[in-house]
């Protein structure tokens, strides 16, 4: 059967969102750990719940059923956008996600132009600078950014900024200043990664023998650097953007709970803490959702950039 | 392998003081892991109320906390639960990975297929939430903790290896054992393993940082050791609530993940270099 | 004063392990409208050379002594500034490999007209145009449309054209063409060179021809430099090298140059009464990635029969696709046949079940191309040669040894090789200890997928004397697969030419060498470089 391939690639990211839901649902659902227990205050201490009380919570999520009826029913009503309703709110729990999503984005946006700016800066400047101790120093900072734990950077930051400098409020979420800290060290592991990525690629790149060429036809350093190599190595760079989105999204659990701001990150971090089944379950999905969404719009554009891709790229992934 | 590695590195470590600083590192953090006693006489759990909350000093190098315990005490001890967990982290990631990626390199067809959908899906999750959700699924715990952040990991692991086994095994010198009329299992053991172990071990080194910086981010969000244990993620989460007034106590900790990351990771750049430079 | 004058040259390359000299006291002069060839095998520095005449040399590269004067001005002193105005418009570059040297994001057109557009030698619209008149006199067809095509939609020999294209736009007075056609097919390789040669006599502009092909040299050059080991051996007039060589190492290249001699390397023999490989109607369709219109699959190999008879040579002749590879991979087992039969010694190698296909192995052996990946890097040459005994299970630990220490004898590789690396090793012995590992379990048959072609041309002499030595102490028969015609005259009983797959010519060697009855055939034979040397000697007998 012949297929186009744009049909190919969106049947491809379907097949991946199910796939997701099922890890979710066979991670959350089938360990051992066990929501209703901690609900009932029974998971680790002494069982303070009855057996009669656990059973009728049990029924009341819709446990005590075979796996695979409770698989299908939970897969129909997730197609519905339907995940269940939060154990401990009680709350719709796709609604508290969608709720939840708009602060979390206005700090995951800031921190990706912050990560783009920086990282593609300190690339692009430490690979063109013919000064060998800038390039080296600029070269340097990437390595440094992915190795620093986020959550810490975040409370120096808060010393420094807040305590010491009083420039910007340490907690909570009112208007833009408070927003830079949070993006800040949302950025800082992102930036590193793409500057590394691009950093790398721009080397390869200069080493081509087509680099040559250009040099031998009398093109300047500056052309030969943002006319051919930049081009070139900025699109596998670009295949970046659905592990830097993944990125941002999964470090807004630490950067919300550092700085106390509300959002999806503070959803997740209550959700795993309350062994909150259904919300944590919508946070994966929608995670998923955009990674496939994003990754889906750089496969249906890299065509148009790069001449020697028909239409259907290699995959790329989200981490590691 | 590893052996000759270090071999070769002894001579460039004169040259190369950052990478000699980065060995002294995990040294010192792997003895205090096994020895804590040698670094400090505190007791880490059992503090003095009348040295509560003070600064950095001779007597007390990261200060004390809000009990009066010994900070660098803490750390010391907290090292054998924090690399515990990482190395179980890392062995998880490695051994499940390691093996699904020989599966489906060596044997192909739908064994590589299934094995692959199931990567993809991996890493279609960022690998934090990924632990995060493993987490709720298995309960709490540094020991669920290290397996999650394993199994959010070993998608990479699994990836690389399928395809290092594919590029070895498509490799001339490997189609010319099997023309000279070697078994495939002579070919996987003396050709194809040998060749594909080099990176895997490369890519242990890289994830142990990351590992290092997982297992901290989840224990100071609260899903790792239970209070009073010392473990680094949780030291940090424990001085957040006098970060205004006693910065030490979420300075150090932090600075010693951050070293010992910077470290694992320098480590791991010196051994990729050490293997393509070859 | 000539218009190049490279006066008593030194290029060393700093590297983390100190200074490597790559070149010394290199003295040559090019003049205006000239074609000098430096000749010279890999290592010899005259890449290198060729480099510092444009201000291109690799990372770390560096003059240390001598002057580069082009029309009376030192290069050597240039700020990379004058560089620029000088690259393009003056000097110019035509690289080795054209297949990675065109920016793969850019259109042709547009790389083309970079060239007038850095230096301002037209305004943008006026370039575009030009660019299209460059691309038709460097012979490439549809100018205007293949102007709009990025270069992955070009074959290798059109982007060579394309190369061409970008070195002649600024009017340079120098071109410098390093191994211009060494990565392309011989047919190709003809037309590319003639038709530089024609562009460069027509616009009076010099070239500096760097190869390490004697028979090309001969052809285009009117004076030859000879390089080795970084310095100049030997220069003068093409014709004076090639009659009458002074130096020792040029007469060696001489004689070592396949496309420079004649003769067989022993009497040819005629086909023998045991037929040891005999192959019928031999199919391989490979399938196609979808796209569009295009076909699903490719017919590799179309129906190719032959016989080998023991003791003899056959060589397999084509180009890259020819189907000469995969014919050669079906007949060991190692791909199967969509079609066809190979009967080896009388058992049917296709329909044999994998067991019994392993035993057979044992008699008939392969030995690759590339000497740098067939041989395992971690494995010392005592693991390499001994793993087919190994694998047989042959021997005791020492028996085994003894065999292979027997076997490095017969390859004319010292007992010291034994514990070294393959990366320890030149080409050439690798090459050797590659040939012994396929001896190892004394096969009928060897099949030798060019088994040359990665050597220098003083080593594949060698490998090839090693070769039919062999052949006659072992009595082996082989089945050889090559591309250059030059190196079957020296080696087959028989020969025949694959094209597309279909094998159009087989016959005694004299006889479709001789007297070839395709126009293809004539074709690959016109394009032995060399040819006018032979003229010339024709001539003077």
């Amino acid at each position: 059967m012949r297929v186009h391939p744009v049909v190919r690639r969106l049947l491809q990211a379907v097949i991946v969102l199910w796939a997701a839901f099922t890890l979710s649902f066979v991670i959350l659902y089938l360990l051992p750990g066990d929501a209703v227990l901690t609900k009932l205050g029974g998971a680790d201490g002494g069982v303070t719940a009855s057996p009669q009380q656990i059973a009728a919570a049990r029924a009341q999520y819709g446990l005590d059923e075979p796996v695979l009826v409770q698989y299908g029913k939970r897969l129909a009503d997730a197609l519905h956008g339907d995940f269940g309703t939060s154990v401990s709110t009680g709350d719709d729990a796709t609604h508290m996600v969608l709720t939840a999503l708009p602060p979390t984005l206005a700090v995951t946006g800031l921190a990706l132009v912050l990560a783009v700016v920086l990282g593609g800066g300190i690339a692009i400047l430490g690979t063109y600078t013919r000064v060998r101790a800038v390039s080296q120093f600029l070269l340097s900072l990437p390595p440094l950014g992915t190795s620093l734990p986020p959550f810490w950077v975040g409370l120096l930051l808060i010393q420094l900024f807040s305590f010491r400098l009083r420039l910007f409020p340490a907690l909570g979420a009112t208007g833009f200043a408070s927003l830079v800290l949070p993006a800040i060290t949302l950025a800082l592991p992102t930036g590193a990664i793409i500057a590394q990525v691009l950093a790398k690629s721009l080397r390869t790149q200069l080493a081509e023998p087509y680099i040559e060429i250009a040099r031998a036809k009398g093109a300047s350093r500056r052309r030969v650097h943002f006319g051919h190599a930049l081009r070139n190595a900025g699109l596998p760079a670009l295949t970046l953007v659905g592990v830097v989105a993944g990125n941002l999204l999964a470090g807004s659990v630490v950067t919300e709970t550092v700085f106390s701001r509300d959002g999806l990150g503070r959803v997740t971090a209550s959700a795993v803490t309350a062994q909150d089944i259904p919300v944590v379950q919508a946070v994966i999905v929608l995670s998923a959702l955009f990674f496939v969404l994003l990754n889906l719009a750089v496969d249906l554009l890299y065509p148009l950039l790069d001449p020697r891709v028909a239409v259907v790229r290699e995959k790329v992934t989200a981490h590691g | 392998m590893a052996d000759l590695a270090l071999r070769q590195n002894g001579r460039l470590l004169v040259r190369r003081p950052g990478l000699v600083l980065s060995v002294l590192v995990l040294a010192a953090v792997l003895l205090a892991a096994f020895a804590p006693a040698l670094f400090t006489s505190y007791d880490p759990i059992s503090g003095v109320p009348a040295e509560r909350l003070q600064g950095p000093s001779a007597a007390h190098l990261f200060g004390t906390d809000e009990t009066g315990r010994d900070v660098f005490a803490r750390v010391v001890h907290g090292a054998s639960l924090s690399l515990r967990a990482t190395v179980l982290a890392v062995l998880v990631a490695l051994v499940a990975g390691a093996a699904l990626g020989l599966l489906a390199g060596f044997r192909g067809g739908w064994a590589d297929a299934l094995v692959m959908r199931v990567v993809d899906v991996l890493q279609a999750v960022p690998a934090i939430l990924l632990s995060l959700a493993l987490v709720t699924g298995l309960g709490f715990g540094t020991t669920n903790v290290a397996i999650a952040v394993g199994v959010a990991n070993l998608a990479a692991f699994a990836r690389l290896m399928r395809a290092e086994v594919l590029r070895v095994r498509t490799g001339v010198f490997v189609e010319a054992a099997r023309a000279g009329g070697v078994r495939w299992t002579g070919v996987l053991g003396r050709h194809v393993l040998p060749h594909a172990l080099g990176p895997v071990l490369v890519l242990a080194t890289i994830t142990f940082g990351t590992a290092v910086l997982e297992v901290s981010a989840l224990s100071f969000l609260g899903f790792g050791a239970t209070p009073p244990t010392p473990e680094w993620g949780a030291l940090v989460a424990g001085g957040r609530n006098f970060l205004a007034t006693a910065w030490w106590m979420t300075t150090f900790p932090g600075l010693t993940v951050a070293a010992v990351v910077l470290a694992a990771n320098r480590l791991s750049r010196a051994f990729d270099g050490e293997r393509s430079g070859r | 004063m000539s218009l190049l004058e490279i006066t008593d040259l030194g290029v060393a390359y700093h590297t983390r392990s100190g200074v490597v000299p790559a070149v010394h006291g290199v003295s040559l002069n090019v003049e205006a409208g000239e074609i000098v060839a430096v000749v010279g095998e890999s290592g010899s520095g005259k890449t290198t050379t060729a480099h510092a005449v444009i201000g291109l040399l690799p990372r770390g590269g560096r003059v240390t002594a001598g002057r580069i004067a082009f029309a009376g001005r030192d290069l050597t002193r240039l700020s990379e500034k004058d560089w620029q105005a000088v690259r393009g418009t003056e000097v110019a570059l035509v690289p080795q490999d054209p297949t990675v040297s065109l920016d793969p994001v850019r259109r042709i057109g547009d790389q083309v007209a970079e060239v007038l557009l850095i230096h301002r030698l037209a305004p943008r619209r006026a370039a575009a145009a030009r660019a299209v008149e460059l691309l038709r006199r460097a012979g490439i067809d549809r100018a205007e449309v293949r102007a709009r095509q990025y270069p992955h939609e070009l074959s290798g020999g059109l982007r060579q054209r394309v190369l061409i294209a970008i070195a002649l736009a600024g009017e340079p007075k120098l071109i410098i063409a390093d191994e211009p056609t060494s990565a392309l097919d011989v047919t190709v390789q003809r037309e590319i060179l003639d038709h530089l040669e024609a562009l460069a006599a027509e616009s009076g502009t010099a070239v500096l021809l760097i190869t390490h092909d004697l028979g090309v040299a001969a052809d285009r050059a009117a004076r030859i430099a000879v390089m080795s080991q970084g310095g100049i051996v030997e220069q003068g007039p093409a014709p004076e090298i090639l009659a009458a060589p002074a130096e020792p190492y040029t007469r060696q290249l001489l004689a070592a140059a396949p496309s420079l001699t004649r003769e067989p390397l022993r009497p040819r023999r005629d086909e023998g009464p045991d037929v040891l490989l005999s192959v019928d109607g031999l199919v391989k369709t490979f399938a196609l990635p979808r796209n569009g219109s295009a076909p699903r699959s490719v017919r590799a190999v179309d129906g190719v029969s032959f016989r080998l008879t023991r003791g003899r040579t056959l060589a397999l002749v084509g180009e890259s696709g020819s189907g000469k590879t995969t014919t050669a991979r079906m007949a060991v087992g190692l791909e199967t046949p969509s079609a066809g039969t190979v009967t080896f010694d009388g058992q049917d190698v296709t329909r044999l079940p994998a067991a019994e296909l392993r035993r057979l192995r044992r008699r008939f052996q392969l030995v690759y191309q590339n000497p740098y990946a067939s041989l395992n890097p971690r494995f010392d040459i005592e693991q390499v040669v001994g793993e087919p005994l190994r694998a047989f299970g042959i021997g005791s630990r020492a028996e085994r040894r003894a065999r292979v220490a027997q076997l490095l004898d017969q390859v004319a590789l010292p007992a010291s090789a034994l514990r070294r690396r393959p990366a320890e090793l030149s080409g050439g012995q690798r090459q050797r200890a590659a040939i012994a590992r396929a001896l190892a379990l004394n096969p009928d048959l060897v099949v030798l997928d060019e088994p040359v072609s990665a050597l220098d041309v003083s080593v594949q002499a060698q490998i090839l004397r090693l070769l039919v030595d062999l052949q006659d102490e072992l009595g082996l028969t082989y089945l050889f697969i090559t591309h250059d015609l030059a190196v079957v005259r020296e080696m087959a009983d028989h020969v025949g030419v694959l094209r597309a797959g279909r094998l159009l010519e087989l016959g005694p060697a004299d006889e479709v060498l001789g007297n070839p009855r395709e126009d293809y055939t004539r074709a690959l034979l016109a394009a032995i470089p060399g040819g006018t040397q032979h003229d010339q000697e024709a001539r003077l007998a």
